[in-house]
């Protein structure tokens, strides 16, 4: 590659930069491997760019807030030009947030970005999640980098969180309050926890100051180096695919990232950018103005946080309150069960690709994406997560569901107590004999074709639609996915009359195999033999 | 455990392989291969190429127009001047103007480079091989020697002493920071047992700033206290408030259920901490035809004329309540502090 | 002084005491009532009393009683003054409809000389909050920054920060403050009606009474200024969430879609 010894012709200027970086950089051998690296088509692989843009949006708009905001709770009489604040006496954090929004030109415009980019974040990270879950892209090799995409989503609703806290609005303080309380019901360690995180009693004059550190520092250079890990694995994996003529396992087939993904990638970029500018524009977001400073004996109704925390929200709504005194201890499990159940939801789905590989057994690659109907127990157990999810977020907000659909806001509460263990149960059954139905469909539309809509009048007078056959294409991909066949325990006592043990472990891994793929938990796929024993003879109902 | 392995033909057929690498040439479902690359107008119909090319320069320059936009939105308004847009309502005119010409800029930028991607950048699907993430059995053979070798070469395994300390001060080290997050805060020590209450304390309506007189609470009515000597200019008013913050209520002594919150009434006007029990929000939606109190942020809702008992929600026990009498100026005042700590309940509690 | 404390506890001071507030109450309504008022032509008064009883015993004695004394079906109204029946009747919530966890605002059916005749004949059952005047609720010159704190106080806990209103137990609410007569807020907060508690003069006087009002009339009316854009309702972070879901998320998937979309092909022709 070198050009050193090429005295015949003068390099041009931007070949011989390349050329000094690559004598300290070695970035053609870099470029070699990724220039033209294949980037498969499909929608649904844009969500997590849709966070990813979001991230770099929240940065570069967060970096602009930090020249004008003061992270001080000491306590000022506001005198700024928003005349409904006049003489009021605030924090420092939350007069400097009214100066953003009213003095600072453009200030308004930023701080909606900003906060409109983290709340379209989460939901970008959310639905990417949850697109790798349905499709099965966690499997092998993907699961560390599931497992860093999980603590992204995670992280990114605490640096949500303390985020929103910074103002030191009246809302988001009653938010503040809500997390001291939460953490004063911790056994033994939670009143020191408290005073430690506020410098004292509630709210202290530290928690705006340590949040901000927090908030632009500590969490998001953690979530940097976990989205570079994230991204780099993602190249070294290579994307995934989903089955069709000429994809494979052992191929990715797509376009080259030179040129057509850079101009398709950092065009989206620029585009989800847009979109979020024009949302700024025509859309208030946290009106901080209208809320009024943090006082903790003031409150408004509809008190809720940011969506992504909403679930958060409505467990702890919805929990009776439960209390046990003993031997002069308080064991506050009305909310200390909540704040629990929070963490094993959200570890649940973090831990799933390990529990599918165990009952599999599967240690090979997967690079073929499964189609959601294809894996019906797993789709149905995010479905199930899902619903358990939403219900909860119902509970959330309860009291805006109240006033808006007229009804009694207690009834709500009892419904979101029964359907959070009744909900997932009822969608577990019913998502698993949709997949069911739609693999009983491909299986007919591969052995009989595809209904043509054409009605055809048989010489004896019966009336026939005309199944027109599939191409090869076609048939192809719907018969490409893989079928596990369940675990079997085998014999208890092997030949020689001698009793196996066989853990309970081992036991479980068989029932839970056959959960997966028993007989009736999955719909065979025709075979050949099948097809041509339908297409060759009379086939054609 | 997993050492149970699953034997193999439980496993499907790879993947791509199943059927493709079968070659049986009568499999109905093999892989039949990628399919033959369609032009698309534009590349074959120079004319549409060329509409493309005008489409995607128009789209640039629009971006370029929309940041000179956003440069004179900049000058042109005033950081306080309101329009109003339907069906936006009243807004500012900078925040609008910059936001939509930014927004434009930014998007049709975007717009641009992804229609030149689609229509006049080759569209040819290319399948690049996949190779298997996991080292040969040689590779993997030389990074065990070579580990073995150095570990031998530092001793580690033999030599326990060196070993054992290293972990040992390893393991410590860390302790000096954690050491240094002590002085984050005091100790609890009794902080969330006392508030400002204490006996002889008046109590000083909120709105006005003045002592509250019982024939100034009606019943029906709903007024808010703190502790006479607290100042909205204290230092330390957000910590007090937090705990000291009441609720006053007038219920007709008959009306009231339970003994104790009537013998700490004045004549049927009842003081309860205003903090919820809860998570500690300011619980205030004060029913007066029931006398139920509901908390905004969980929906806790309690009985202020039957002790304040839980009737509803998450919150575990009853709102305190300050035992209050009149002083000889005729005000209202406390008779000493609450008797249970306020707000959150915590394990120290009790 | 001595004395008064230590009999502060007899079994009777709750009368007195009682009695003082009705006085004080009494006292209030005759300092406040405008002079004008007062010297009113006694036969107009009593003529409009006439016309209101009519009125009441054909539209409101089924459930009040014929003498306001009250039913199972409806609270006694003797005390409840002209201000009640001026907001009860002038929102529309009476005549109510059909038994409910609340009555709401309905359409009104009564003309305002009506609601006053109406609200004559009750305010003569027994002495309560009356009416105020045009000034009374004139929110100009009125300290809106202070009435804003007031409404975080007093208000927001049911109303939400900008009054948007909000849930109360059992399907009863806190309504919505946006277009709300002046003249009906002062009324509401005098009256406490139906589960809203009272603020009477006595522990919010009336010029903080108009602070409140200046500051809902700046931030919820058709002339609210909403600088960042769309209020989305002013309910806060749930009507946000849904935004960013449905328009936000929704708009960059709709673009995915086309950027990732395979261009259109050429037809053979």
């Amino acid at each position: 590659m070198s050009t050193a010894t090429d005295t015949q012709r003068k390099a041009p200027a931007g070949e011989r930069v390349a050329d000094w970086a690559d004598g300290r950089l070695g970035i053609y051998s870099l470029a070699k491997a990724n220039m033209r690296k294949i980037f498969p088509d499909h929608w649904s692989f844009m969500l997590g760019e849709i966070a990813l843009y979001s991230f770099i949006i929240i940065i570069l708009t967060g970096v602009y807030l930090t020249l004008f905001f003061h992270p001080s709770m000491n306590e000022v009489v506001y005198h700024g030009s928003y005349e409904p604040m006049q003489g009021i006496k605030m924090s420092q954090a939350y007069a400097s947030t009214l100066d953003i929004s009213f003095d600072v030109r453009g200030g308004l415009l930023v701080r909606q970005i900003h906060h409109w980019a983290a709340l379209i974040f989460l939901a970008g990270m959310f639905v990417h999640m949850m697109r790798v879950f349905f499709t099965g892209a966690f499997r092998k090799p993907r699961e560390i980098n599931w497992l860093f995409g999980f603590l992204l989503f995670v992280l990114g609703m605490f640096t949500g969180f303390t985020g929103y806290s910074l103002p030191d609005d009246l809302l988001s303080g009653t938010g503040v309050r809500f997390t001291q309380g939460a953490i004063l019901s911790m056994p033994i360690v939670g009143t020191y926890i408290s005073m430690f995180l506020f410098g004292g009693e509630f709210p202290g004059h530290d928690f705006v100051a340590r949040f901000y550190s927090i908030h632009i520092l500590l969490l998001p250079g953690i979530m940097l180096g976990l989205l570079v890990a994230h991204l780099i694995l993602v190249f070294y994996h290579k994307h995934t695919q989903f089955a069709g003529p000429g994809r494979t396992n052992k191929n990715v087939v797509g376009m080259p990232l030179l040129p057509v993904y850079m101009a398709k990638a950092g065009g989206f970029f620029f585009l989800v950018f847009g979109i979020i500018a024009i949302i700024a524009a025509i859309a208030t977001i946290n009106p901080i103005w209208n809320i009024g400073p943090y006082r903790p004996d003031q409150v408004s109704t509809g008190a809720q946080p940011d969506w992504y925390m909403g679930f958060a929200e409505g467990l702890i709504r919805v929990m009776p309150g439960w209390e046990i005194n003993l031997w002069g201890h308080t064991l506050v499990l009305g909310v200390f069960i909540p704040l629990m159940a929070f963490g094993l939801v959200l570890a649940i789905i973090a831990v799933y690709p390990f529990i599918e590989s165990w009952v599999t057994g599967d240690k090979r690659e997967h690079h073929i994406l499964d189609r959601p109907r294809n894996a019906p127990t797993r789709t149905a157990f995010g479905v199930a997560w899902i619903t358990e999810y939403v219900i909860v977020f119902i509970g959330g907000g309860n009291d805006l569901w109240a006033t808006h659909f007229h009804l009694s806001l207690n009834a709500i509460s009892w419904f979101v107590r029964i359907f959070i263990f009744v909900g997932p149960v009822l969608a577990f059954i019913a998502t698993r004999r949709i997949c069911l139905g739609l693999q009983r469909r491909d299986k007919e539309k591969v052995l009989h074709g595809r209904e043509s809509g054409i009605i055809k009048r048989l010489p004896h007078g019966e009336f026939v639609e005309i199944h027109e056959p599939l191409g090869p294409e076609q048939l192809h991909t719907l018969t490409a996915h893989e079928q596990y066949k369940p675990v079997e325990l085998g014999p208890t006592v092997d030949e020689n009359g001698v009793e196996r043990k066989v853990s309970a472990l081992q036991k479980l891994r068989a029932r839970l195999s056959k959960g997966y793929y028993g007989e009736d938990n999955q719909i065979a796929k025709p075979t050949a033999e099948e097809y041509k024993e339908i297409t060759s003879g009379h086939g054609h109902h | 455990m997993s050492s149970q392995e699953i034997p193999d033909e439980n496993l499907p057929a790879e993947q791509g392989t199943a059927h493709g690498a079968v070659e049986v040439a009568d499999d109905p479902f093999a892989d039949p291969g990628l399919p033959a690359h369609k032009p698309r107008i534009q590349d074959i119909d120079e004319r549409a190429a060329k509409r493309s090319e005008r489409a995607i320069a128009f789209m640039f320059t629009l971006s370029m127009l929309a940041t000179v936009g956003f440069i004179a939105s900049y000058v042109i308004f005033p950081v306080d001047k309101i329009v109003y847009i339907w069906p936006f309502g009243h807004v500012s005119a900078l925040n609008f103007s910059l936001g939509l010409t930014l927004g434009v800029a930014l998007f049709a930028i975007g717009a641009g480079a992804v229609h030149w991607a689609r229509t006049l950048m080759s569209d040819v699907e290319v399948a690049d091989d996949r190779h298997a993430i996991e080292a040969e059995p040689e590779v993997k053979a030389k990074v065990m020697a070579d580990f073995a070798a150095g570990a031998e070469e530092s001793g580690f395994g033999r030599r326990k002493l060196i070993r054992n300390t290293m972990f040992g001060a390893l393991a410590l080290v860390p302790l000096s920071g954690v050491v240094l997050l002590r002085d984050l805060g005091p100790l609890p020590e009794k902080k969330l047992r006392n508030t400002l209450w204490a006996k002889g304390k008046q109590l000083i309506n909120m709105n006005t700033m003045e002592p509250l007189r019982p024939e100034d609470v009606a019943v029906g009515s709903l007024t808010f206290a703190m502790p006479e000597g607290l100042t909205e200019e204290a230092e330390d008013f957000q910590n007090q408030i937090a705990k000291a913050a009441l609720m006053i209520i007038r219920i007709e002594p008959d009306n009231i259920k339970d003994k104790r919150e009537r013998e700490w009434a004045h004549e049927g006007i009842v003081a309860f901490s205003k903090i919820c029990t809860h998570v500690g929000c300011p619980i205030s939606l004060y029913e007066q035809q029931t006398h139920h109190v509901l908390c905004p942020c969980h929906q806790s809702t309690f009985d202020l004329s039957d002790g304040a008992r839980v009737i509803f929600g998450p919150a575990g026990h009853a709102l305190p309540q300050l035992r209050i009498g009149v002083n000889s100026e005729g005000n209202l005042e406390a008779l000493g502090d609450f008797e249970e700590p306020v707000g959150p309940a915590f394990w120290e509690r009790g | 002084m001595k004395k008064l404390s230590a009999r502060r506890r007899h079994p009777l001071a709750a009368v007195v005491v009682l009695l003082l507030a009705l006085a004080a109450t009494g006292g209030l309504y005759a300092a406040f009532a405008p002079a004008s008022k007062a010297q009113a032509d006694e036969t107009a008064q009593s003529l409009a009393i006439d016309e209101g009883k009519k009125l009441y015993s054909v539209g409101c004695a089924s459930c009040h009683g014929t003498g306001g004394q009250g039913t199972t079906d409806g609270p006694s109204l003797v005390g409840v003054g002209s201000a009640a029946v001026d907001f009860q009747v002038g929102t529309g919530r009476m005549p109510a409809q059909q038994p409910g966890a609340q009555v709401p605002k309905k359409k009104v059916i009564y003309n305002q000389a009506q609601i006053d005749q109406l609200a004559a004949y009750v305010a003569s059952l027994g002495a309560g909050p009356i009416v105020p005047t045009k000034n009374d609720v004139n929110p100009q010159g009125a300290d809106i920054a202070k009435g804003g704190d007031l409404f975080r106080t007093n208000c927001a806990q049911c109303h939400n920060f900008t009054g948007e209103g909000g849930a109360l137990t059992n399907g009863k609410y806190a309504p919505s403050l946006e277009g709300v007569d002046p003249k009906h807020v002062y009324e509401a907060m005098q009256t406490g009606p139906q589960s809203m508690p009272s603020f009477p003069d006595t522990t919010m006087p009336a010029q903080q009474k108009r602070d409140i009002i200046a500051y809902i009339q700046t931030v919820n009316s058709a002339q609210a200024e909403n600088p960042g854009g769309l209020k989305l309702g002013g309910l806060g972070p749930v009507s946000e969430g849904l935004f960013a879901w449905i328009f936000g998320l929704g708009a960059l998937i709709a673009v995915a879609i086309w950027v990732a979309a395979h261009t259109a092909k050429a037809k053979k022709s």
